[in-house]
């Protein structure tokens, strides 16, 4: 199905929403002197990611490569302190051989803090304007890629918002779209709806597989998915939180499950696990919304469908967040920060059905430019930090 | 509006849809009570007469096992309501 979108071809095929200027740190140390590079340009297309940690890490790595190279991005600046372990000569390479235009400042060897500002602000200057002239090309639903996710989670969140969302996903999914759902740790107790949901019994193994590593990874922390704002949000247990948050994946088969930084290979419904494998090792792993929305940002959304029912107001560097509020309280107090009022069902202005169909067009509106309320607002929030991964298993694709 | 909803046909709890004043007289289905205390917007009401160590049933699954009996109408929160996979942390447990 053809629709009036629009996109910028990369060299890989697929098309962007945006074309964003990306300038990346690669150690905390060069933090600051990235954030003022940014900050004249932020509303002109620039936006700031970068890693903290000055060890190496071959999931940061990945998640870097995948970030910079993402159809959202046009250009990317990386500021190095110059000490620090990150293979920023290797990551240059990747971007540059995706044919975008990269540059790498060295704090260290470019005449320190006012000196790096001075010249990233030069090549940001340059680049946004280029890219603002960019040509925009014909791009199909099929070419779309769709992440969600919950946060801010109440009581509501599993009866308005989580199932408008749902509703969302089986017509993206339907017309082609890849969907991303995650977080296997707020899965725990609905292993057995998603295993009936997938494609095979193999894909089904490797989906109820992952729920029981989250959940021993919880165990083992001694937390799991589950804050104290959910139960003040009148959620109990880990469990009720689950089926709030598994109602968004929709109703449609499960394809694959795919780890961050895996582009779904075809269209329609995927599980994202953001647990890592191995034992555990380097604190807790999800540590915030914004976490997992580089994750799923990272396997290739073009945007994320967020639902909240306490009140979250994040976006994110790279891809635009549409925030679904399925507290009508919480709406009232924060209706600026929202885009769908799922709400409404509560109140009984709307159905489930309604704020599905709501979605779906705000989601194209979006994917065609508009500015989503985070985006709109200048929410650019972005947190990346250590994990291990195993590459997926052969069962965990669809044969194309 | 309706003040309760119950989400799925098996569920042997319902749902507050906006905050509820004690005395409020509630009727969902079959069961019909008078609530004994306020309750927040998304609270679980008991629907039948629930004992310790029954599962209650939301969205037609299980989400957790009750810790004290719980006859229609009781507030089920954790104050009564254990998770059988993972403990639940209050704001400053971990203080």
């Amino acid at each position: 199905m053809t629709i009036p979108l629009t996109g910028y071809l990369r060299s890989d095929g697929r098309k962007g929403i945006r074309n964003i200027t990306v300038v990346a740190y690669l150690v905390e140390c060069a933090h600051h002197v990235a954030r003022e590079i940014v900050y004249p340009y932020r509303e002109s297309g620039a936006h700031l990611i970068g890693f903290p940690g000055c060890f190496p890490n071959a999931y940061a790595h990945r998640m870097m490569e995948a970030l910079c190279t993402h159809p959202n991005v046009g250009a990317v600046l990386l500021v190095s302190l110059g000490c620090e372990s990150f293979a920023r000569r290797k990551l240059e390479q990747t971007i540059t051989e995706s044919g975008r235009p990269a540059a790498t400042l060295v704090i260290q060897k470019d005449g320190g803090t006012r000196s790096t500002i001075e010249k990233g602000r030069a090549w940001v200057e340059q680049q946004t304007q280029t890219l603002a002239q960019a040509e925009r090309v014909p791009m199909a639903l099929d070419e779309l890629v769709v992440g969600t996710i919950c946060g801010g989670s109440d009581a509501t969140s599993g009866m308005t918002a989580n199932p408008a969302i749902g509703v969302a996903f089986d017509r993206l999914s339907d017309a082609g779209a890849a969907c991303i759902f995650e977080e296997t740790g707020e899965l725990i107790g609905c292993e057995h709806l998603l295993a009936e949901r997938c494609v095979d019994d193999g894909l089904a193994r490797e989906v109820v597989t992952s729920v029981e590593k989250a959940r021993v990874y919880y165990d083992v922390l001694g937390h799991g998915s589950f804050a104290s704002g959910n139960a003040e949000g009148q959620l109990t247990t880990q469990e009720e939180k689950s089926v709030g948050a598994y109602i968004k994946s929709g109703t449609r088969p499960i394809n694959g499950l795919i780890k961050p930084a895996d582009v779904p290979p075809t269209g329609g419904v995927y599980l994202l696990d953001v647990v890592p494998d191995g034992e555990v090792r380097y604190g807790f792993p999800n540590i915030v919304d914004n976490a997992e929305i580089a994750e799923l940002i990272a396997c290739g959304s073009h945007v994320i469908l967020f639902a909240t029912g306490r009140g979250s107001v994040v976006g994110s560097a790279i891809a635009p967040v549409i925030k679904v509020c399925g507290n009508p309280q919480t709406y009232e107090r924060l209706a600026d920060d929202m885009d769908i009022n799922a709400g409404a069902v509560m109140t009984g202005d709307a159905t489930v059905a309604d704020v599905g169909d709501a979605l779906y067009d705000q989601t194209i509106a979006v994917a065609g430019g508009a500015p989503s309320r985070s985006e709109d607002l200048g929410h650019q929030e972005f947190i990346l930090t250590y994990k291990q991964f195993e590459p997926i298993g052969p069962a965990c694709l669809p044969v194309i | 509006m309706l003040d309760v909803l119950q989400i799925n046909p098996a569920d042997n709890v319902c749902v507050a849809n906006r905050p509820l004043p004690a005395g409020t007289r509630v009727t969902c289905g079959a069961t019909g009570f008078i609530l004994e205390q306020p309750v927040p917007l998304g609270a679980k009401l008991a629907l039948t007469n629930l004992k310790s160590g029954d599962q209650v049933i939301k969205f037609g699954v299980p989400i957790g096992t009750l810790i004290s009996d719980a006859p229609p109408g009781t507030y089920i929160h954790t104050h009564n309501l254990r998770s059988d996979y993972l403990k639940t942390y209050a704001r400053g447990d971990l203080i």
